[in-house]
């Protein structure tokens, strides 16, 4: 919603940041409330979060047939273009076409996939790393942020220190 | 076993960053050989246009020398990138964590330099274009798709732009942690190669799962690329390059250059950037250990080469084998050839002390690329100069000093380029160090304490 703010807990280990999660579970904030930052990947579930189903592979198979039409249209249409008989073969090459396909098939499905992994990380990010950002995360902290309408905020930051935050950081109104 | 050191992400950023926030006399002083070697390789160049194709040694019938040799020597140093990485990653293969940037990057840098030898091959590079791209609308010629020489670029471009994309989308993270770390210019300038990456626990599922799915992508353009570029050869119908065994051979060759080169990259860069705690005597063990079959595999293909002739028993065939092992100098390249490639290496290798033993290691695999280098001079010239036996046209392929230093300049060229790239990112991915340590945990079997990994082992964490 438009009128969500973000405030952010840093925490100083995983244990602090899963108690802070459990603390804002209890005060009432469900999972899409908020969001983990860190600066290396952790087990998933290690701070209570499930992460949503992504659909990369869509990307790759879409990529891959993309990459196989586009392949055999251009080899065809070029060859035909001038259709030069050579040794009395067929003017369509298949088994030469085959390659340049196969080629073009993985460059596609690789295009795509770089793709969808941008996209699906919801990258990039118009504002950077913020508005609510830690530069300690890729330092080993843990940020803990939540984002929510303005009168929860300080509850949200009420459970945030309960668990232990070093620090609160909060986007600026 | 080795101690491993126990790092924390503060460590891990300051040893791995200090290339790329400072210029230390090491790292300065390490940009010198490349320099001379590619200062050489330009002039050379340069007299190279000015003059034209005669000052290289290339005339009738052979008209493929040092610059082709070498074009493969690098296309299969390439393959040592995705060899390392992919297999690795799709193994889940702990010790990979260390080298598989500095593979990855190796392999664009190679796949960049070894592009060039055609252009330079040419003589008139800046021609080079018209004869590449589809580009006669008029008359609607384009180029033949049944020409290995159209299947080679697409498939190099491929693979190229897919070793790009593969590494940059794995250093997003660490764009993200110099942005954190820098100010000015230079947050400005890693932020927006970070794209705003924060590192939510779905942007780093996505990472692992994009590891995985593009290793898979790319180990099929990797298996193709050294078969097509084997191709440009055996398509042919001379003697000698028109056998089917050269796609697997020309394969297995350039893994075993590659890997060796990994090899030589990471001696490199432990000396060089102080790597001690993230490059370790484990890793030289385990690359070791792999060589060994490779060097094996490509042995019997060097054998299997020699055996398709035989069974043909085709004059012109045997012809060109005979001058490959009994005629000078390509007796003396053979034997070179399989003592740097086998014969030395592999009972050094068998032993456990001497994987362990980097120095050892290091010029091993220096030999192991002369010896693979010369394989390809080996593979390509003495076929080619046999191409047609023409008494007038009889002559022997020696190559000029032209294009000795054009082939110098390729590996001062890609040791600048590694160089270049350590001093704008880490050759070592500071997530993936890290990751290795959270994962880590000692187990205690009584009176010993062994290194552990923790494994996520339910297939949906993975996919």
């Amino acid at each position: 919603m438009a009128d969500n703010k973000d405030i952010m807990g840093v925490f100083a280990d995983v244990d602090t940041a899963a108690e802070g999660a459990r603390q804002l579970k209890s005060a009432g904030f469900v999972q899409d409330d908020y969001d983990v930052l860190t600066g290396n990947p952790y087990p998933e579930g290690a701070f209570g979060e499930h992460v949503k189903p992504n659909r990369l592979f869509v990307f790759a198979l879409s990529g891959g047939f993309v990459g196989f039409a586009i392949a055999f249209l251009f080899t065809a249409a070029t060859q035909t273009a001038f259709p030069l008989v050579t040794g009395g073969k067929p003017i369509l090459a298949i088994p030469a076409m085959m390659i340049i396909m196969y080629e073009m098939t993985l460059l596609f499905a690789m295009i795509f996939t770089v793709t969808g992994v941008i996209f699906e990380s919801r990258l990039p990010r118009p504002s950077g790393a913020g508005p609510v950002y830690d530069t300690r995360i890729t330092l080993g902290y843990i940020g803990l942020i939540v984002t929510t309408s303005e009168d929860r905020l300080e509850k949200a930051e009420e459970a945030l220190k309960a668990a232990g935050a070093e620090d609160i950081v909060r986007e600026s109104s | 076993m080795q101690d491993r050191p126990t790092l924390t992400p503060t460590q891990i950023n300051e040893e791995l960053l200090w290339p790329v926030f400072s210029f230390r006399k090491r790292h300065a002083l390490a940009f010198i050989p490349p320099m001379i070697l590619i200062s050489g390789g330009v002039a050379a160049v340069t007299i190279l246009i000015y003059q034209g194709l005669w000052v290289t040694g290339l005339q009738r019938p052979a008209f493929w020398g040092f610059f082709i040799v070498n074009f493969v020597f690098w296309i299969g140093v390439s393959h040592a990138g995705t060899m390392i990485s992919a297999i690795l990653r799709l193994t889940q293969a702990e010790w990979k964590r260390p080298i598989t940037r500095a593979a990855e990057v190796m392999t664009i840098f190679s796949l960049v330099v070894s592009l060039l030898h055609p252009v330079i091959h040419a003589g008139r590079p800046w021609r080079i274009i018209y004869w590449l791209l589809p580009y006669d609308f008029s008359r609607g010629i384009w180029p033949d798709v049944r020409s290995p020489l159209v299947w080679d670029p697409i498939a190099i471009t491929t693979y190229l732009t897919g070793s790009i994309l593969f590494v940059f989308t794995a250093l997003i993270p660490d764009f993200a942690l110099i942005r954190d770390q820098s100010s000015g210019l230079r947050k400005k300038i890693y932020g927006r190669l970070a794209l705003g990456w924060r590192g939510t626990p779905r942007q780093w599922k996505l990472q692992g799962i994009f590891g995985l799915l593009m290793s898979a992508l790319i180990l099929p353009v990797f298996v193709s690329v050294h078969s097509i570029v084997s191709w440009d050869f055996a398509v042919s119908v001379v003697p000698a390059w028109h056998v089917t065994v050269y796609a697997p051979y020309f394969v297995i060759g350039a893994v075993h250059s590659g890997v060796s080169m990994v090899l030589t990259l990471m001696a490199l860069m432990r000396w060089i950037f102080k790597l001690e705690n993230y490059i370790w005597e484990d890793h030289f063990d385990a690359v070791g250990r792999l060589l060994i079959v490779i060097a094996t595999l490509w042995l019997f293909f060097f054998f299997l080469d020699f055996a398709y002739s035989f069974y043909t028993r085709e004059e012109q065939e045997l012809a060109v084998m005979e001058r490959r092992l009994f005629e000078w100098p390509f007796n003396a390249i053979t034997v070179i050839m399989v003592f740097t490639s086998y014969v030395i290496p592999i009972p050094l290798w068998l032993s456990r002390r001497v994987r362990r033993n980097i120095p050892l290691m290091f010029w091993t695999s220096i030999l192991v690329n002369i010896g693979m280098w010369l394989e390809r001079y080996f593979l390509i010239i003495p076929a080619i100069e046999r191409k047609n036996e023409l008494t007038f046209l009889w002559s022997n392929y020696v190559p000029s000093l032209i294009e000795s230093l054009v082939v110098l300049a390729s590996f001062g060229m890609v040791g600048f380029l590694l160089l270049l790239f350590a001093k704008v990112v880490p050759l070592v991915p500071a997530w993936e160090a890290k990751e290795g340590v959270i994962f880590r945990e000692d187990v205690q079997f009584g009176e010993v304490t062994l290194p552990g990994i923790i494994k996520e082992t339910e297939e949906e964490n993975v996919w």
